[in-house]
């Protein structure tokens, strides 16, 4: 099930235009407010309509300007998560869920309705009033709602953002046990926020004044140099997967990347299990020589790929580490005096404390 | 005291046309107030003046005009009459001035409830594959219906104390068209009638207390319903 969009929409003097692919996976749509996400989101659930352009699912056609096809909204079967849940209010949790699961096609397949209380653990909500949820808990909800009206691709408008920390971590492991799971469900997920994505997004599409700025893997994106402007210079950097090798008694893990080994604290995951490690651009320390007696024990050897300066005194730079690449973020003043160039090797140094693990338990 | 038959006849025809003046009100009100609340349209307050005409015209003039459409020689009088069913002057024509006269303040409270349901619950139940009509009864109706009760009792309320434009309309005959406040105003114009009237005076009040006691319970059963406790 592959999504097509290429769209133009005016309103006001903003004008969008955006043209991607969605394809299995979680497909994440970044950007910041204001850059369109939502209008986006919007027109592929049918909500808008765009002045302009195509939405094809695989070979339906959802939305055509040029022969006028614009499928209802009730008849596309995407299910859709908003950032403020949308339950009914009227109805309990058991019957939000059972309203989802009304309408879905007799024929369709799609996991029934024990099966999505047990994923997303709603056992002991079932008989409760939306009211008296917490944001968490009604996402949950929501989340089930969708996926029991069985949609063909699941479309979630940020669905974290009104959460505070705690709230999302709580809901971030179910996203993952969707993704990961046995549903194989297509999903577009809108954000904002750099953790949500560098832990659940397979595809990323970048999003900047309405327009798509870069799209592409991940792993690809988040290492581009070019990427950091867009993503913002203290929240870019490169995405790479580890896998656990061993617990140590205080508390350090030890963490096999294609380029060494890593020693990192707070890491849960089990060992065997492979992990995402999103290295900060901005937490990478470039050193010509072999560092020694440093603090930090994660020393990896690197080849530049490329230096590209950016507007003010800072400048990225693309590293390969093994088969994985990574993002330093260094100021102007420090290539220049170290004679940082493209095809050079040396060493990083990375700040075990601010890579944040996320499991993606595959 | 002895109340006698001309009270009770005036007390049950009161009920009757307030009754059914109410049944026929809210789903046209209920459409109408839907029109307002969420479709533009051209002519949109050119039709919000209208519904609002009887709330703030005397009522004589509401009746006068009903007399000159309804009438038998009326556009809509003379159209009603070759269907067979004439107004003027018959219950039904009080049921259609009690249905006019209250018709303002029930579009006023549904309208009220429609503008506050969120349109955002509504798309969330369209993304769920639920067809407009199922989006409508199975998400809109339940958050408007105190909206709903509400413009029900007022409109029922309404159609119980309408005396000017019913008693201009269709007069004020006995077992016909005598209302309750017409037949109080009947009463009191009769040398000691106000016995009469004063018996009817206590009718009319146990009516409303009984309407509004009723409303409050339905409200809070439906209100309990709605919270989903």
């Amino acid at each position: 099930m592959s999504l097509r969009v290429d769209i133009s929409h005016r309103y006001g003097d903003f004008t969008l235009h955006l043209a991607f692919e969605a394809d299995a996976g979680i497909t994440a749509l970044f950007g910041r407010s204001g850059a369109g996400k939502t209008t986006a989101i919007n027109a592929i659930a049918g909500l808008l309509h765009p002045d302009t352009g195509r939405i094809m699912l695989e070979n339906e056609v959802l939305f055509d300007s040029g022969t006028g096809i614009h499928v209802p909204v009730a008849q596309r079967r995407l299910g859709t998560v908003f950032q403020d849940a949308r339950l009914f209010p009227h109805l309990s949790v058991r019957d939000n869920l059972n309203f989802g699961a009304r309408y879905a096609p007799p024929g369709a397949s799609g996991p029934g309705f024990d099966d999505v209380v047990s994923l997303l653990g709603l056992a002991l909500l079932l008989d409760r009033a939306p009211t008296t949820l917490s944001g968490g808990e009604k996402q949950r909800v929501a989340l089930g709602r969708a996926l029991l009206s069985r949609p063909r691709m699941l479309l979630m408008d940020e669905p974290l953002a009104s959460l505070d920390g705690p709230r999302k971590q709580e809901i971030l492991p179910y996203l993952e046990r969707l993704r990961d799971g046995d549903l194989r469900l297509p999903i577009l997920y809108v954000s904002h926020a750099v953790d949500e994505i560098a832990r659940l997004a397979d595809t990323l599409v970048l999003l900047q004044d309405g327009r798509v700025a870069a799209q592409g893997p991940l792993y690809d994106v988040m290492s581009d140099p070019a990427a950091v402007p867009l993503l913002g210079v203290r929240e870019a950097g490169a995405v790479i997967e580890a896998q656990v090798i061993a617990h140590a008694d205080d508390g350090l893990a030890t963490l096999q990347i294609s380029a060494g080994q890593l020693e990192l604290p707070g890491v849960q995951a089990p060992v065997g299990s492979k992990v995402r490690l999103r290295v900060l651009a901005q937490d990478v320390i470039l050193s010509k020589g072999v560092p020694e007696g440093l603090s930090s024990v994660n020393i990896l050897p690197v080849r530049i790929l490329t230096v590209q300066p950016g507007d003010g005194p800072g400048a990225a730079i693309a590293l390969q580490a093994g088969q994985d690449r990574l993002l330093a973020r260094v100021t102007a003043r420090a290539i220049h005096e170290m004679g940082l160039v493209a095809g050079m090797t040396c060493y990083a140094i990375l700040k075990a404390t601010t890579v944040a693990p996320g499991s993606i338990g595959r | 005291m002895n109340v006698d038959a001309a009270a009770w006849d005036a007390l049950r025809l009161s009920l009757w046309v307030a009754c059914w003046a109410t049944v026929l009100a809210i789903p046209l009100a209920l459409w109408v107030a839907w029109l307002l609340a969420r479709k533009e349209f051209w002519g949109k307050s050119a039709l919000n003046a209208l519904v609002h005409l009887p709330l703030v015209l005397p009522p004589v003039v509401t009746g006068y005009l009903l007399l000159t459409l309804f009438g038998r020689t009326g556009p809509l009088g003379r159209a009603l009459e070759s269907i067979g069913l004439s107004v003027a002057f018959h219950w039904t024509g009080a049921v259609i001035a009690a249905l006019v006269m209250g018709f303002p303040l029930m579009v006023r409270a549904m309208r009220l409830a429609i503008e506050a349901v969120d349109p955002k619950l509504e798309e969330a139940a369209a993304t769920l594959g639920a067809p407009c009509w199922a989006v409508f009864g199975r998400v809109t109706l339940p958050l408007i219906a105190p909206g709903i009760l509400a413009g029900a009792v007022m409109g029922f309320a309404k159609a119980m104390g309408e005396f000017g434009a019913t008693i201009t309309f269709v007069a004020n005959i006995p077992g016909q068209t005598q209302t309750l406040p017409s037949a109080i105003w009947s009463a009191l114009q009769i040398p000691g009638g106000e016995g009469q009237a004063i018996a009817m005076v206590v009718m009319a009040c146990i009516v409303a207390l009984g309407a509004v006691v009723l409303s409050e319970a339905l409200a809070r059963r439906v209100a309990a319903k709605i919270s989903g406790a």
